[in-house]
């Protein structure tokens, strides 16, 4: 592709903000944002590229107050999601049993409370290392509507938490050298897998992730968050060899890294 | 639930095999304080030297350092495989269980075999002498466990699943090593995985897959535990004596 065409579609608000563009999807979006990011440099546009993202959140540093701050605006994300879903009355009150309503409001309060937590850890909202809430929209432009159809709050939900759960892995190392906030971002980090679980179950899915399917019907757009999740090698074990490549893969899950994870949260920041 | 309490109290009196596994903990908490006040006293002490796993006095200890929090997952992830092998063989599997319930269980049963047998190869490939170093294969004994009562088998396995999120959560910080951290991550992620949907299958219309008697309702945090508190409740189960004298 010219590359120059490339940038100028982008810096097109027009086009930048059209359905058209965003609907695509999730995946090829964050590339388009990472091909534009490594383009702006080499060209002298670094001044574009920062106006046609300039809200977007960039990678944190990989240090533990790096590893807080990310995991922090993505709870701002889940928590946020989960507020207005449950305003929004997206999500039924009465069927299977009252079912959906408990779990979104038990989901809920968990990321309240890990939002609460980690701003705590990080010292609070006056602090040095305290970062604001983004803004958000979940509809991409109009793309979702997660707050009118359940079925889409259910697919986002299921993204967002798998995602976390990929994210605070992907973590882990940054917070190696402080054993305190490595042991608070693993307990909060089952939290995440013990909410992805239940929300794919929901779905009719299985609670954990087989090969690298998003599963029965999530968008293709939600393809960025289950690439790389069919390993099948640990640490030079074959996992797949014993009861085949879908039972050995979802026995482990992957990491993301921050700039993967990035790239899936700025689909929602505008 | 009956079971569940059952494998949760840990016998006080002194000739059982449950005290034997108390008692190496109680040993160790005064081992960790002393090392404690040793750390206190000198910045500057090199790090303690990690304890290989192996025989001492007769009985396998766990050791410390990376080896030693890899031979204790390895513990828990043979319970564990032990456990749902036990399930999905027992004669009534399929009449107890609904089909939903079984492939649940069956999913279950091949993971934590992988988990057991990727322990026991990683364990034997990076031991510098494993022959001696490995943990041999354990004996398990689930008492009047009832294989064939639904109701005792999931309880069974929401108790062995969030002691074995806690065992992985509390057992990070204790991993030096980058490479064995993801991977004890990797591995934790689904065991909660599991709790999660066991603890569905138990009383689905509710918040108890995350339930408030797991999760802390005002961090959101879920649990986490030292091996001395995790030992005494998944020994109930382990026949073998081994010891932890080692590990926190």
């Amino acid at each position: 592709m010219n590359i120059l065409k490339f940038i100028e579609s982008f810096a097109d608000e027009r086009i930048m903000q059209s359905m058209g563009t965003r609907r695509e999807s999730f995946a090829q979006f964050g590339n388009i944002g990472k091909n534009l990011a490594m383009a702006s440099i080499p060209f002298g546009l670094s001044a574009l590229s920062s106006k046609a993202f300039a809200k977007d959140i960039t990678a944190t540093p990989a240090t533990p107050i790096g590893a807080l701050q990310f995991a922090l605006t993505l709870e701002y994300l889940e928590d946020e999601f989960y507020a207005m879903a449950l305003d929004s009355g997206v999500i039924p009150a009465s069927e299977n049993g009252g079912r959906d309503l408990k779990v979104f409001q038990q989901i809920s309060a968990h990321e309240s409370d890990h939002v609460k937590f980690l701003i705590a850890g990080l010292g609070g909202t006056a602090s040095a290392n305290f970062v604001a809430k983004p803004t958000f929209d979940f509809t991409v432009g109009g793309a979702f509507d997660p707050f009118n159809d359940y079925p889409t709050f259910l697919a986002l939900a299921q993204a967002f938490e798998d995602t976390g759960v990929r994210a605070y892995k992907g973590q882990a190392a940054n917070l190696i050298t402080t054993p305190d906030l490595l042991t608070a971002a693993l307990q909060i980090h089952s939290v995440e897998a013990r909410h992805a679980s239940e929300v794919r179950r929901l779905r009719g899915l299985k609670g954990w992730i087989s090969n690298a399917e998003r599963g029965a019907g999530m968008p293709a757009a939600t393809q960025a968050v289950y690439d790389g999740e069919g390993v099948t090698v640990q640490a030079g074990f074959n996992t797949a060899a014993a009861f085949g490549a879908a039972a050995g893969s979802e026995a482990y899950d992957e990491p993301l890294n921050t700039q993967q994870v990035v790239d899936i949260a700025n689909i929602f920041i505008v | 639930m009956k079971n569940e309490v059952k494998i949760q109290a840990v016998n006080p009196s002194l000739d059982s095999r449950r005290s034997f596994l108390k008692l190496s903990g109680l040993a160790l908490a005064s081992a960790s304080l002393l090392i404690a006040g040793c750390s206190d006293s000198d910045d500057d002490q090199p790090m303690q030297e990690d304890t290989l796993p192996g025989v001492r006095n007769g009985v396998f200890d766990l050791g410390s350092g990376d080896f030693g929090v890899l031979t204790y997952a390895y513990a828990l992830e043979q319970l564990e495989a032990d456990f749902y092998t036990k399930v999905v063989n027992a004669s009534s599997f399929n009449s107890a269980f609904s089909s939903l319930e079984r492939e649940v269980l069956t999913d279950l049963y091949h993971h934590e075999v992988v988990h057991r047998d990727f322990f026991k190869a990683a364990l034997t490939g990076a031991l510098p002498n494993p022959s001696t170093q490995l943990l041999p294969t354990l004996s398990f004994n689930y008492g009047s466990l009832n294989f064939n009562s639904r109701t005792e088998v999931l309880a069974t396995a929401k108790a062995l699943e969030d002691t074995g999120v806690a065992a992985y959560n509390g057992a990070g910080r204790l991993i030096k090593t980058a490479d064995y951290l993801l991977l004890a991550g990797k591995i934790v992620s689904v065991e909660a995985r599991h709790a999660s949907a066991i603890r569905s299958l138990i009383n689905p219309n509710s918040k108890d897959f995350a339930g408030d008697d797991i999760v802390n309702m005002s961090t959101g945090l879920d649990d986490a535990k030292d091996p001395s508190k995790i030992l005494p409740i998944a020994g109930g189960f382990i026949s073998t004596k081994f010891t932890a004298k080692y590990l926190p």
